[in-house]
């Protein structure tokens, strides 16, 4: 069920015609009685739809299904959707227009943490409320927001972690590749702090930028091999983004890079980036996520099960935001449910404390911190484009969206 | 340019008045909208906060739109790289909301703005320098396009580089500009770009106030960049300029310094979206390097297309109205709004080469 | 074989004492284990080197063995399992799952086992493997395969191997054979080997030093050479999707922004053909050279619509033309998405465009990269011929000239239009069908590449097809030598700012077409 407002046709006539016609569009219904309305903030077209599409269709199935459950508070579930074309800018108008036009009580969007940014002012004036469901560098918390995602704790350190360990390869030196953005800078830099605590010298770290959908990493994947070829084994940690994944695997692959040699550990890479690269040559790297299509249990079979049957197509695998837009609708309902009304500060309140058996196969519960605990996993690239679970937490950990490991954290405490 | 565009508008009278009444009339009713947002909500003349805010942002476009039809429409320098100086405009009054944020960042640094401090930036670059100050970034806001433009003009009009040539060099360097401001070792802040504004001149952003003041701002200054474009297209240099756009090498050999002639246009029409930039960056609360991206630049000129360039109601009307139904096809048909969009555009090519003012003139020039 | 494999057998046992618990069948059990415990059974199976072992280590190492619950051991081949050891049919169980350490002491077994296999492929795996495995327990197995070996290949990849292993010998004389051996290769992973065995060896300083200014003055000349082929790559790909603009916009002058699309097309149509052709074992192989042919014809089909359609009413505003086609990008980048879905599709690369190829002087090259160079090489060679030596070409030649000479002298100049519109934009389909080999095959993939198209024709000189060329190449090698101190966004930043001035002092390029058709 997408609503689509009834947009006055005299609005075609434009300009200052336009604007004339405009006021006419009417506020939607009030807010508890009719539908409840949920704002699914994906980006449909531009460069971010590769990723943000699956997410929009995720919460348009668990619309349907609470639907069929007989709705929230007796009250159906509608769908507005917009498309903020992977234009931040538009990010914030779109935001704007969904909670003041069409009056929504939970908008579920946004991918790239600058989408996120340019939509918080917006939410927090018109106090809406805004479910987050993707890993993201953390160093921010806004009592409008519920972060689903991994904050760089339950992801980043983990991995790393994993890598310096027997059974990861003992790696001593390490590559940090990343796309030019925020997270990558962010999270390299709480990496870089970690690994010298961990007795690593900044000599054995590499730290390399590329720009947005950089496609030729002949260069970058050369250095690569001369970095490692100073007597210590080593590791590569990618924090490249989505469409840039694609070239730098086949890069990987095609320089002969095994897993056994330089294995890698990617953040932002999973089933659905896998599946538009052929993965034999590329067995055993790895990535890092809370949650893998792989994972067995009944909450993931249901999952999966619920998205073969809405999607229809075969082909098309889940992944860990939708895993968590997944969760973070569950908690949403049952926060309202809880409330007893979809009014933004009661939900909010309800939220805390809230916990959910995730498709992930642990409980994941809502902090006081905005964000979810999480288990960590660590899957191998297989062949059939699948991760295996070479290593996983053995309980879901709680965020630290304020890392310990940026001392100017300190400051802020501080200044409170 | 062809020979065959090259009219200049000529109008009958009662004509020349409709368009100009429009114009008023559209002025006059952007400017009612803040106080019909004041009317109970279920008033029928009611403006909800969403229209005001998003005709503010509408406006920044016109002016955008003006300073390209300036330059294109009147003087036949198509360029595609609009978005840049607009952007540009748009980065130094961000600047200056960067630094008005001062202690009230995350961090709490007294001078560094936040994606500084978490980057591990211990000092203020020195092209920070001085944006504390209102009028000096208003001051960039203008100059940094202006100077941008000029050097750039002048290398290009001094070679004798016109037409598609051109369009491809300025598309060249937004496209340099946004790969430059994407580094997050430039000191603009990367991707993200700068958002968290807090206040300017006093006033706290994000409340209903500062919106209609900012509201009021741009609306000021877009119908002043109407009449200084309007004297200047009635001047002499205004006939120069046509004469420049129809024929070129004629104008020289009739003694016109053509460089200067589009010199001087091109960096007042950069100047002007610079402007447009620095009132967009407070009412939409961000500024990201996706400005500078070509595709922003080609779609801003589409806008003058649509409406019909070479009249200065054309650009407004043009910005107004495509922006509207973008805004409106968004919603209503996500899946779909790039095929009607970009169908409009193909269709106001082929069948409309005036724009939609050109639908007014019909008829009377047959 | 089965006498080879024996006699493998049999030379192993000797090699490797043999330990009183090592039995063969208790000991593969633990392949089941946890990955600690594989990994040690791994290393015992192939310290023992019972030919026994082959199958089960290569089908761990390949996903195709299985555990039942009780932990019997299953091999899958072909789709039918049977039981490990007993070899009796069974019922299909649950994939034993390996992680890189498994992995990694696979390789070394495996390099034990196969040492004297029968196969050149396997042996001279079986030497790689060894050589990054490297033990001194390996010593004596690699001299007595080395005196076995004649093919020359293997043999230098043994005596590395060797050298390797020498590397961490008991003996000190031992350890300096191996640094010396080890002096002349020229390989990154040599290198790392002596640094590694430096640390272990502070007495032996000053002669692996030596060894590794040798290596790296190898590297340097090696590396100078990957740098110029990486920029000969970047101006292949550049040249392909700047090739098809070269003759819509330089030769007939239209501004296709629509461009980046028909390179998208191409791509999907590639996509296309490979998922027609899956079902069919014996022509799947066959299906990137089929796309190529057959993303011409699409994206050409495209290119006489959209020409004959739209574009014939623009001819002689190329402004409106650039804007309208950019409209066209729109719909057509839409149109794909809803068609295939916004997520990237899979092209699969045949197994002759995989890994790399080593040239002398231990350069090595990226295969995928190397046939893109000379696909580009081929598609401009047959868009030269059919511009120079066919009858297309003559009346394209003759329109772009004088069009109503053309005209006047029977030619129809509205066919021709049509024609190498198509001509053009069927090119940079083809183009696409190689950028499907490197890039993302998603919605976007044109986007990317429109403006460094633009900026080549521009650079190169419209209407050139020489000056392309060597305009893409150009930009690609300078963007490669740029890359390494500059970063890849600066190198980029320089290059497009390179060319605003370069165009500022020659507006028409490197390659000027003179006459009348230059001044449009």
């Amino acid at each position: 069920m997408i609503h689509r407002h009834p947009f006055s046709r005299r609005a075609l006539l434009g300009g200052a015609a336009g604007a004339l016609a405009l006021p006419a569009l009417r506020p939607a219904l009030a807010q508890n009685s009719g539908p409840i309305r949920v704002g699914v903030l994906h980006s449909l077209s531009g460069t971010m739809a590769i990723s943000e599409t699956a997410l929009r269709d995720t919460v348009l199935m668990m619309v349907e299904d609470q639907n069929r459950k007989g709705g929230i508070l007796g009250r159906k579930l509608e769908a507005v959707v917009v498309d903020p074309a992977s234009n931040w800018p538009l990010f914030a108008e779109k935001a704007r227009e969904l909670l003041q036009v069409h009056k929504v009580d939970v908008t579920f969007g946004c991918w790239t943490s600058v989408s996120r940014k340019s939509v918080l002012p917006v939410f927090e004036e018109l106090n809406g409320l805004l479910f987050y469901p993707v890993q993201y560098e953390g160093e921010e918390q806004s009592r409008n927001v519920f972060y689903t995602g991994a904050a760089p704790n339950q992801q980043a350190i983990p991995a790393v972690d994993y890598l310096m360990s027997d059974d990861g390869g003992s790696a001593r030196r390490i590559a940090l590749l990343g796309t030019d953005y925020v997270y990558p800078r962010t999270t390299n830099r709480i990496l870089r702090a970690f690994l010298n605590s961990k007795g690593i010298a900044d000599a054995d770290i590499l730290e390399e930028y590329t720009p947005f959908g950089h496609s030729d990493w002949q260069g970058i994947v050369s250095r690569v091999k001369t970095f490692a070829s100073q007597g210590k084994k080593t590791a590569i940690v990618s924090t490249i983004n989505g469409d840039a994944n694609v070239p730098f695997y086949r890069e990987l692959g095609n320089q002969g890079i095994k897993a056994e040699d330089i294995p890698s550990v990617a953040f932002s890479v999973g089933e659905e980036e896998l599946a538009g690269i052929d993965t034999k040559p590329l067995v055993g790297h790895l990535a890092a996520w809370n949650y893998f299509m792989s994972v067995e249990g009944p909450a993931n079979a249901e999952f999966k099960q619920m998205w073969a049957s809405y999607i229809k197509n075969p082909k098309r695998v889940t992944n860990d935001p939708m895993e968590a837009t997944y969760t973070g609708f569950r908690m949403w309902a049952q926060a309202v449910t809880q409330a007893r009304t979809t009014a933004v500060d009661a939900v909010r309140t309800a939220m805390y404390g809230q916990k959910v058996a995730a498709p992930s196969g642990y409980t994941e519960q809502m902090w006081e911190n905005h964000h979810l605990s999480k288990p960590v996993m660590i899957g191998e690239i297989q062949e059939d484009g699948q991760f295996s679970i070479v290593h996983k937490t053995a309980d879901a950990i709680r965020a630290e969206n304020w890392s310990p490991f940026i001392p100017e954290n300190a400051n802020r405490a501080k200044a409170g | 340019m062809s020979a065959t565009t090259a009219e200049t508008p000529r109008l009958r009278p009662t004509r020349a008045l409709i368009l100009r009444g429009l114009l008023l009339a559209g002025l006059l009713i952007l400017a009612l909208l803040p106080l019909l947002n004041r009317l109970p909500p279920d008033h029928a003349l009611h403006a909800s906060d969403f229209i005001v805010s998003v005709s503010g942002k509408w406006m920044c476009y016109a002016m955008l739109a003006l300073a390209i039809d300036l330059a294109w429409g009147y003087a036949g320098i198509l360029s595609l790289g609009h978005g840049a100086f607009f952007a540009l405009g748009g980065y130094a009054i961000g600047m200056h909301l960067m630094r008005l944020i001062g202690p009230r960042g995350v961090y709490g640094h007294p001078v560094l703005p936040d994606f500084m401090v978490f980057l591990g930036w211990t000092e203020l670059p020195w092209y920070w320098w001085g944006f504390q100050f209102f009028p000096f970034a208003l001051l960039m806001a203008l100059a940094v396009p202006g100077l941008l433009a000029g050097l750039l003009g002048w290398l290009a009009f001094r070679s004798r580089i016109t037409g598609v040539y051109l369009s491809i060099i300025t598309q060249a360097m937004t496209y340099a500009l946004m790969l430059a401001f994407f580094r997050n070792d430039m000191g603009f802040g990367g991707n993200n770009g700068f958002t968290d504004f807090k206040e300017l001149l006093g006033m706290k952003l994000n409340t209903a106030g500062a919106r209609a003041a900012l509201f009021y701002a741009a609306l000021l200054s877009l119908s002043g960049a109407v009449l200084l474009c309007r004297h200047l297209t009635r001047s002499k240099l205004g006939r120069v300029l046509v004469a420049v756009r129809d024929a070129e090498s004629r104008v020289r050999f009739l003694g016109y310094s053509t460089v200067s002639v589009k010199l001087s246009v091109f960096v007042l029409s950069a100047m002007l979206a610079g402007l447009g930039g620095a009132l967009y960056v407070p009412l939409v609360g961000i500024i990201n390097p996706g400005e500078f991206s070509p595709g922003n630049s080609i779609e801003a000129v589409i806008w003058v297309a649509v409406g019909g360039r070479g009249t200065l109601v054309g650009a407004l009307l043009g910005a107004f109205s495509v922006n509207a139904v973008k805004t409106w096809l968004t919603s209503f048909a996500p899946d779909l709004w790039l095929f009607a969009l970009g169908g409009l555009f193909v269709a106001v090519t082929l069948f409309l080469p005036r724009g939609l003012i050109g639908l007014m003139r019909k008829g009377e020039e047959r | 074989m089965r006498v080879l494999c024996l006699v493998m057998a049999l030379f192993l046992l000797l090699a490797a004492p043999l330990r009183a618990q090592d039995r063969f069948e208790t000991l593969a059990a633990g392949l089941s284990g946890g990955f600690g415990a594989q990994v040690e059974t791994v290393e015992r199976l192939g310290a023992l080197g019972d030919a026994r072992a082959l199958p089960l280590l290569q089908a761990l190492g390949e996903g195709r063995l299985q555990k039942r619950a009780d932990g019997t051991l299953l091999l899958e081949q072909d789709g039918t399992v049977v039981e490990a050891v007993a070899g009796t049919p069974a019922a299909p169980g649950e994939t034993v799952r390996i992680n890189n350490r498994v992995r990694a002491a696979l390789r070394g077994a495996l390099g034990r086992l196969q040492l004297v296999a029968p196969q050149e492929g396997a042996r001279l795996q079986a030497a790689d493997g060894l050589f990054r495995s490297r033990s001194a327990d390996n010593i004596p197995l690699l001299e007595q395969a080395l005196a076995r070996e004649a093919a020359p290949l293997v043999r230098a990849r043994m005596e590395l191997a060797l050298a390797a292993s020498r590397l961490v010998a008991a003996d000190e004389a031992a350890r300096r054979q191996g640094i010396e051996i080890l002096s002349g290769s020229g390989s990154a992973e040599a290198r790392s080997l002596l640094l590694e065995a430096r640390a272990a060896n502070p007495a032996l300083a000053a002669p692996i030093d030596a060894a590794i200014a040798a290596i790296d003055a190898r590297l340097q000349i090696r590396q100078a050479a990957e740098t110029v082929f990486q920029g000969l790559s970047l101006g292949s790909i550049l040249l392909l999707a700047a090739l098809g603009l070269a003759i819509t916009f330089g030769v007939m002058g239209i501004i296709n922004m629509a461009h980046g699309e028909m390179v998208m097309l191409g791509a999907y149509t590639t996509v296309m053909v490979q998922e027609g052709f899956r079902g069919v074992p014996w022509l799947a192989p066959w299906s990137l050279p089929v796309s190529v042919p057959a993303a011409f014809l699409v994206t050409a089909a495209v290119g006489v619509a959209l020409e004959r359609g739209l574009i014939r009413h623009l001819y002689g505003r190329p402004l409106e033309t650039l804007l309208m086609t950019f409209g066209v990008g729109m719909i057509l980048q839409q149109a794909v998405r809803l068609l295939f879905g916004a997520q990237n599709r899979e092209v699969v690369s045949p197994a002759w465009m995989q890994g790399t190829l080593a040239l002398p002087g231990d350069i090595t090259v990226t295969q995928n990269r190397l046939w893109i160079i000379l696909f580009a090489l081929v598609v401009l060679g047959l868009a030269v011929a059919a511009i120079r030596f066919t009858r297309f070409g003559l009346e394209m030649r003759a329109v772009v000239q004088n069009r109503r000479i053309a005209a006047t002298m029977g030619i129809r100049t509205g066919r021709v239009d049509a024609m190498t519109f198509a001509f053009g934009s069927g090119i940079a389909g083809m183009a696409g069908v190689a950028l499907s080999q490197v890039d993302n095959v998603s919605p976007n993939l044109g986007t990317g590449y429109i403006i460094d198209s633009f900026m080549v024709v521009v650079f190169g000189g419209v209407g050139s097809l020489a000056g392309t060329m060597i305009g893409a190449f150009t930009l690609g090698i300078v963007n490669k030598l740029l890359e390494p101190w500059a970063g890849a966004v600066l190198a980029k930043i320089a290059v497009l700012v390179g060319i605003m001035l370069f165009i500022q002092r020659r507006p028409k390029g490197l390659f000027a077409l003179k006459g009348r058709a230059a001044e449009q």
